[in-house]
């Protein structure tokens, strides 16, 4: 692996590393914000790699002169069907951010909380009192 | 610029692989729109219904092997060059799946207007409804789209209203609001992960057709973008399938959810996840390079397996009725794991088999367990005791499911783990047949304790419950009728399964 | 927010020329960048800065929650309406060739602004549709505590 392989792969470090963190940021906070915070930063890392693969070397922005007998052969444009595919996308995201808030809001108004440890407990609780109620010692969370 | 010479005029039957997916979608807004319960559901079963006789239309055309292709826009390939637009593309294998989610949905509709009076306010009928368009028009678009970026936005369009649907529990248990919220991380991910996976297949090809992927593919040869692009699709679609350690969104999300939803999610939801992944193993990524790469099947088998076992043995010691149905479709998409781990022609046509089977029987015993929760008020196990008296007809409905969920002959349950064992056979993997059996009696046992409780054990004192109204025992009943006749005429399953897991496989290559 | 004389003044001011912007962008938005999406959201940032600065009430008396609903419904119909109607006159779904038959190019620019125009409609709705999910909620901090 030489330097030169490095560099000239910036963009999929970058997109690794803030691939990653995002992830982890899910997999790690019990906070559901903090959780929501992080599948944006997983989110935004795949967006930016699909636009990095739409460069081309040299390439301008792809939008063609108003008159099509002005359009000038030698001129290199960016492939913009993966800026198209994420705008898709984007859109995609901002309703999960939306709906997981809302979804957040719900639950601290009926747990009185958004921290996942003291969500566990509550339900373990209830899942407690359930089989408490309902019967057989075992049961429930397994 | 679509050409000025081909002015192609175009009848209603070249229409039908979109109109399956744009009817249902043109009726979500509308039922907005008008902004009444009654004409919201006229709309949804209207709409449903319309669905389900296209689909059944295109799979009685498209039985004999033949592929139909509609290009959006009129952007299809011209003149031999590469295509430019979304296609969608129906063969055997999706036209299949199209019948069993409009099928389902047909059904579970009647069945949905009392009892979601009961378990929803009255103020969210409308966008109930509206939710549940959208979410099967995703599931139907998911299978008709023969364009791989497609497949995620509807995936995302049917996840989304998923999600929406799941919390509308929050109203009898508020545990259903974090249940849809672990719902949405996890399936987020699953679906972020396929996109990956996607983007690195357009990388590799600078295509996303699903066709000219199958094409392109197997040029490249081993390629590591492509392998990593596979493991990604892979993973992410595995998540939304509920493959066995990815499950743990499933039995929250199927407990709290609304009895109809539920019903209605096992019946389709997860079955559309297992075909794109069948569509992208053996169709997309080249069959030889899957069918070379043992290490999926290494891996696929003992998951399944331990998904047969885990899935069954949890569901054993389950209180609510509806948990351990869940737990029991765990298990159940082991076995469909199982006939893809197997990699071979018998193996799909058993993985298709079950998709439609088990769709049909879980679809019925969830509607049995919300008959149960609207006349008894809960679905505790402890709290059924001696319905099967008092609800005789909706009891019946719920034995006869539950022996096609055992597998006993007679009933679809057994065709669909009959083909598994002989694909099992096929291999000389004798030892696979006996885990097959051994992990049904595993569902003999939760399957037997519920029987016992409704039917063995004396009524609780001081309550006198009603048999459930006739708008839920029709649903109920077809599909239970539905749980013995495909256990009899198996020509039309196995066939199209066959058909389907053919041009899954070698139709293209 | 009622003492805050400058920026009750600003907003006011601002408003109008930013609904005009969003509509700059939704009718240029076929040959040049921007159309339905961008505009969407801008026009919806008009409404939102209204409600930030005068209330909740004053901008529910504008854009009705109710409105917005059906708004958000409109769009998506006439997006997929257009389709449709591509599909009656005999051409695949959302071939827009079919408005002006022998002359295609013509047809695409009908078809995306009208398709773009439904998009429009679509996001603002929707994006004043979260704002006032979100702000229809009672804090648990109120505004002197902070």
């Amino acid at each position: 692996m030489s330097v030169d392989f490095i560099i000239s792969h910036m963009n999929y470090w970058l997109f690794i590393v803030l691939m990653m963190t995002g992830f982890y940021i899910v997999v790690s906070r019990g906070n559901f914000i903090k959780k929501i915070i992080g599948l944006n930063i997983f989110q935004s890392a795949v967006f930016m790699f699909y636009i990095s693969l739409g460069k081309v070397t040299g390439g301008t922005a792809p939008i063609f002169p108003l008159k099509l007998e002005n359009i000038d052969p030698s001129v290199v444009y960016s492939n913009p069907l993966p800026h198209v595919l994420i705008l898709t996308a984007i859109v995609v995201g901002v309703a999960t951010t939306a709906l997981g808030l809302a979804l957040i809001v719900r639950i601290r108004e009926e747990f009185g909380t958004i921290e996942e440890e003291d969500i566990l407990e509550i339900e373990s609780d209830m899942q407690a009192k359930d089989n408490r109620r309902h019967g057989d010692a075992m049961g429930g969370r397994a | 610029m679509a050409a000025a010479t081909t002015v192609p005029v175009l009848g209603i039957i070249d229409q039908l692989p979109l109109l399956v997916v744009v009817v249902p979608m043109i009726a979500a807004p509308l039922c907005v729109l008008f902004g009444n319960r009654t004409i919201a559901w006229i709309l949804t079963f209207a709409a449903s219904l319309a669905s389900l006789l296209f689909s059944l239309h295109l799979l009685l055309q498209v039985m004999d092997g033949d592929v139909v292709s509609y290009w959006l826009g009129g952007w299809g390939p011209k003149d031999g060059g590469i295509a430019k637009g979304i296609e969608y593309r129906i063969d055997a294998a999706n036209a299949f799946v199209l019948v069993l989610i409009s099928l389902i949905s047909t059904i579970v509709l009647p069945y949905a207007r009392r009892s979601i009076e009961f378990e929803i306010t009255k103020v969210s009928h409308t966008l109930f409804y509206c939710c549940y368009l959208l979410c099967f028009t995703g599931l139907l678009g998911v299978v008709a789209t023969g364009d791989a970026f497609n497949v995620f936005v509807f995936l995302e369009i049917s996840s989304l209203s998923t999600y929406v649907l799941v919390a509308m529990g929050a109203e009898r248990d508020k545990r259903a609001l974090t249940a849809a919220y672990d719902y949405l991380i996890l399936g987020t991910i699953g679906a972020t992960f396929f996109v990956i996976g996607i983007g690195f297949l357009y990388s590799a090809t600078g295509t996303l057709n699903m066709e000219e992927l199958s094409v392109r593919l197997p040029e490249l040869g081993t390629n590591r973008t492509v392998q990593v692009g596979f493991a990604f699709v892979v993973v992410g679609m595995g998540l939304k399938a509920a493959f066995y350690p990815l499950h743990l969104w499933l039995p929250g999300a199927y407990t709290f959810a609304p009895s109809v939803v539920t019903a209605f999610l096992a019946g389709t939801a997860t079955k559309a996840a297992i075909y794109v992944l069948l569509r992208f193993l053996f169709t997309v990524f080249n069959p030889e390079m899957v069918f070379n790469t043992d290490a999926l099947s290494y891996l696929l088998i003992p998951l399944a397996v331990l998904a047969m076992f885990a899935g069954s043995l949890i569901a054993v010691f389950q209180t609510e009725l509806k948990r351990l149905l869940a737990y029991s479709s765990v298990a159940q998409v082991g076995y469909m794991a199982l006939g893809i781990g197997f990699l071979s022609t018998t193996g799909v046509t058993a993985t298709m088999v079950h998709l439609f089977n088990h769709g049909i029987t879980k679809a019925a015993l969830f509607l049995v367990v919300g008959a149960y929760v609207l006349r008894a008020g809960t679905s505790f196990t402890d709290r059924l005791a001696g319905l099967g008296r008092q609800m005789p007809w909706t009891s019946a409905a719920f034995v006869i499911g539950g022996l096609s969920l055992i597998g006993v002959p007679g009933t679809a349950g057994f065709i669909s783990k009959w083909v598994l064992l002989q694909a099992a056979l096929e291999k000389d993997w004798w030892w696979m047949g006996l885990l097959i059996v051994a992990s049904s009696l595993l569902a003999v046992i939760y399957v037997w304790r519920i029987v016992e409780i409704l039917y063995l054990q004396q009524p609780r004192a001081g309550k006198e419950i009603a048999e459930a109204p006739l708008s839920m025992l029709v649903p109920i009943w077809i599909l239970a009728i539905a749980c013995i006749w495909f256990g009899f005429a198996t020509e039309m399953t196995i066939g199209a399964s066959e058909t389907a897991a053919n041009s899954l496989i070698g139709g293209r290559s | 927010m009622r003492h805050h004389l400058i920026l009750r003044v600003v907003v006011k001011l601002l408003v109008a020329p930013i609904a005009l912007f969003a509509l700059y962008v939704q009718f240029h938005g076929d040959y040049s960048p921007g159309g339905g999406f961008q505009a969407g959201v801008i026009l919806a940032v008009a409404f939102i800065l209204y409600g930030i600065v005068f209330g909740l009430a004053k901008v529910h008396q504008v854009f009705p929650p109710w409105l917005v609903q059906k708004m958000a419904a409109l769009g998506v119909l006439l997006y997929a309406g257009t389709g449709v109607l591509s599909l009656l006159l005999g051409y695949t779904y959302l071939d827009y060739g079919a408005f002006t038959p022998g002359h295609p190019e013509h047809g695409q620019h009908w078809g995306i602004l009208v398709v773009e125009l439904g998009v429009g409609i679509t996001v603002a709705a929707v994006m004043v549709a979260i704002y006032y999910a979100f702000a229809g909620r009672t804090p648990r901090i109120n505004d002197e505590d902070w």
